[in-house]
């Protein structure tokens, strides 16, 4: 199998500033021929040719699952990150030539709810965008709480309280607002789902606060895309491919398998898939595991990484790759 | 290509047989002269124009009667054919997967002109014309999976993906290799595969498990597997296991090529873009052991892989108790000569 979903050639049909920090883009296939379907919740890997290197980013399809014209996908800049929202933002005009992935979705309603409880936290609101679109056109039930920093900051929350007003609640950071959680999930009806997209804290604090309130497992979905890190460079030998590798600062283990020449499986690339799994050969040093795959058990073991996020510190690494 | 379409039973009298042209298309399923489980996955992509892996939904000379046949199976029992509730628009997503492959890939056979939400869906083999609004279930005589399923052959499991696992919650089986959605719906990965021998050992569902979840849009995949079945049965079921289990006694060494068959399916997957489901469709292929020997490598390699397998899978792949005269009759047509790699006639 090779590396990643099936690519879709694309031009950028359009480039829209949102507010201060989010820009929407619009993707349109280059041959004219309509987008697949997905299913809201889904993701598209943005390949960016920046320089001499290749960055693939993964961003929430917002639009409209049944309207097959065109992918929009909104991104916030993150001044501080390594650079593919920088790149997105500064570079990226009208008409340029880029290539996506097919839709992945890791973050899919569970249509047996009887309630789909949906809870955003700034730019997390993307992937709801789309899942609340599908289910307005179904007639799901659904209830959106969005927590945003400041109303400039606050993506889409016009548009969204126009449309579906009594089913979105805002909440603003600035004015002190917060959601009761609580209150909120103590009480929902039978058979609700809830799920939560956004900042690290905000998603560890509703999964802590579900579970204390004896809400099953299965009915708490959240989804959380780690930017693989920054670190020291590092070297590492690919015994598969009999190729000795540098790891930059600001690249990914995955991106330096990559630019090596060396194909390597990957879907999300933010260490939540599993599909990267890489088998450790040998090591000596400590690695720096950041995904949300590999158990407690596996990552003592010195027997797996994920190169999409994860990293080594040390003198020798071999993998079978 | 231009399909004839035969009129051939299933039951009763089975009139089954196979033309020279689709013995020559059958997907023989060993590459090698010795069997063992794999999970054998590869890309389900075009390959091979004429073979039964051209096409995204194989269409051939039994297909009138096969859908015939799974009319009557259906008639008498309605089980066969189940949908949970949250699984309707997974149906409509393999009623479009279906509708947009055909027509494309069988101009001459299948149209469907789309205008919106107006569809449009024309089936000449069988006669059939429906205009229908997409995602609207009052428009259509059954519902969308029951619908396009009574139009295609091969047996659909309609999987619903969550908590990292797959979940039988639909179906459409009339075909099966001796296993029952009545059973199965509703259960998971693990739970419906608890019957099979040896491969929990061997770790393989957890490796499957993994590359089925992660099964995406845009890439299809595909595998196959087999078994044997005594006369041409497309309906061994455990629900009418009391009809045709005692029928495997008929067998024997003077009507051996006749009476029993190779059964191969070809399983796809696809994942399914509106509901994240996943379609297992399972096709089944059958031909007469009298229609393998003509082809020469077939029948050599048949006899060793027969001859060769360990008891456990021939006791769950249901001919144990035939097996020594299967390899008694097949014998004749092994000469000792090496056979060439791959699964395709010399």
């Amino acid at each position: 199998m090779s590396a990643g979903a099936a690519k879709i050639p694309v031009t950028v049909a359009e480039v829209t500033p949102v507010n201060e920090l989010v820009t929407r883009f619009k993707f349109v296939r280059r041959d004219g021929g309509p987008m697949p379907t997905f299913s809201g919740g889904a993701h598209t890997v943005v390949e960016m040719n920046d320089k001499d290197r290749v960055r693939r980013n993964p961003y929430s399809i917002m639009s409209d699952p049944a309207d097959r014209g065109g992918y929009s996908i909104s991104i916030r800049r993150d001044d501080n990150g390594r650079g593919g929202s920088l790149f997105m933002h500064r570079q990226v005009r009208p008409g340029m030539e880029m290539v996506i992935s097919n839709p992945i979705n890791l973050f899919a309603l569970d249509l047996r709810a009887r309630k789909h409880l949906l809870l955003a936290g700034g730019i997390g609101i993307t992937p709801f965008l789309a899942q609340i679109k599908q289910l307005a056109g179904m007639n799901g039930n659904f209830e959106l709480h969005y927590s945003v920093r400041t109303t400039s900051l606050a993506s889409y929350a016009d548009e969204l309280a126009a449309n579906y007003r009594p089913r979105v609640h805002l909440y603003h950071d600035d004015r002190g607002e917060q959601i009761d959680l609580p209150a909120l999930l103590d009480g929902q009806p039978l058979g609700t789902h809830v799920y939560v997209c956004g900042p690290k804290g905000m998603i560890a604090w509703v999964r802590k606060t579900a579970t204390a309130l004896g809400w099953p497992r299965e009915a708490v979905h959240h989804e959380e895309f780690l930017a693989p890190a920054s670190g020291k460079p590092f070297e590492v030998m690919l015994a598969r491919s009999n190729k000795m590798i540098q790891v930059g600062e600001h690249q990914s283990l995955l991106e330096a398998i990559e630019a090596a020449g060396v194909e390597a499986p990957y879907l999300c690339r933010g260490g939540a898939c599993g599909q990267c799994e890489t088998d450790v050969l040998e090591y000596e040093g400590t690695f720096l595991h950041k995904d949300h795959w590999l158990t407690p058990a596996q990552c003592a073991s010195g027997t797996k990484i994920m190169p999409c996020v994860s990293r080594f510190e040390g003198k020798t690494l071999v993998l079978d790759r | 290509m231009t399909v004839i379409f035969k009129e051939e039973t299933f039951h009763d009298d089975f009139t089954f047989r196979n033309s020279p042209e689709a013995v020559k298309r059958f997907p023989f399923p060993f590459p090698e002269d010795s069997y063992m489980y794999s999970v054998n996955l590869e890309p389900h992509k075009s390959y091979r124009p004429g073979s039964v892996y051209e096409r995204t939904f194989d269409v051939d000379e039994h297909y009138v009667s096969e859908m015939r046949d799974r009319a009557r199976v259906l008639a008498e029992d309605p089980l066969r054919c189940q949908s949970l509730p949250h699984m309707t628009l997974a149906g409509w997503d393999l009623l479009e997967l279906i509708m947009t492959s055909k027509a494309e890939e069988y101009p001459e056979l299948f149209e469907l002109h789309r205008d919106g939400t107006k569809w449009h869906w024309i089936n000449r083999p069988l006669g059939i014309e429906q205009k229908f609004t997409f995602l609207d279930e009052t428009t259509l005589p059954y519902g969308p999976m029951e619908y396009i399923t009574r139009q295609t052959q091969g047996d659909f499991a309609v999987l619903d993906q969550r908590d990292d696992n797959l979940w039988m919650d639909a179906g459409m089986v009339t075909t099966q290799a001796d296993w029952s959605l009545d059973f199965d719906i509703g259960m998971n990965f693990f739970e419906w595969h608890a019957p099979v021998p040896k491969a929990h050992e061997m770790g393989i569902f957890q490796r499957a498990l993994k590359f089925l979840l992660n099964v995406q849009q845009g890439s299809p995949a595909r595998r196959l597997n087999w078994t044997m079945t005594v006369y041409p049965l497309l309906d061994t079921s455990p629900e009418n296991y009391h009809k045709w289990g005692v029928m495997k006694k008929d067998l024997t060494l003077e009507n051996m090529g006749q009476m029993m068959h190779l059964r191969v399916e070809l399983q796809t997957f696809f994942r399914l873009p509106r509901s994240n489901a996943l379609v297992f469709p399972i096709r089944c292929y059958l031909i007469k052991l009298d229609e393998l020997v003509t082809v020469p490598k077939w029948a050599r390699r048949f006899h060793r892989v027969i001859r060769d397998l360990p008891t456990e899978l021939a006791t769950y792949k249901g001919f144990v108790t035939n097996r020594p005269k299967i390899v008694e009759w097949l014998s004749k047509y092994d000469d000792g000569a090496p056979t060439s790699p791959g699964i395709w006639p010399d």
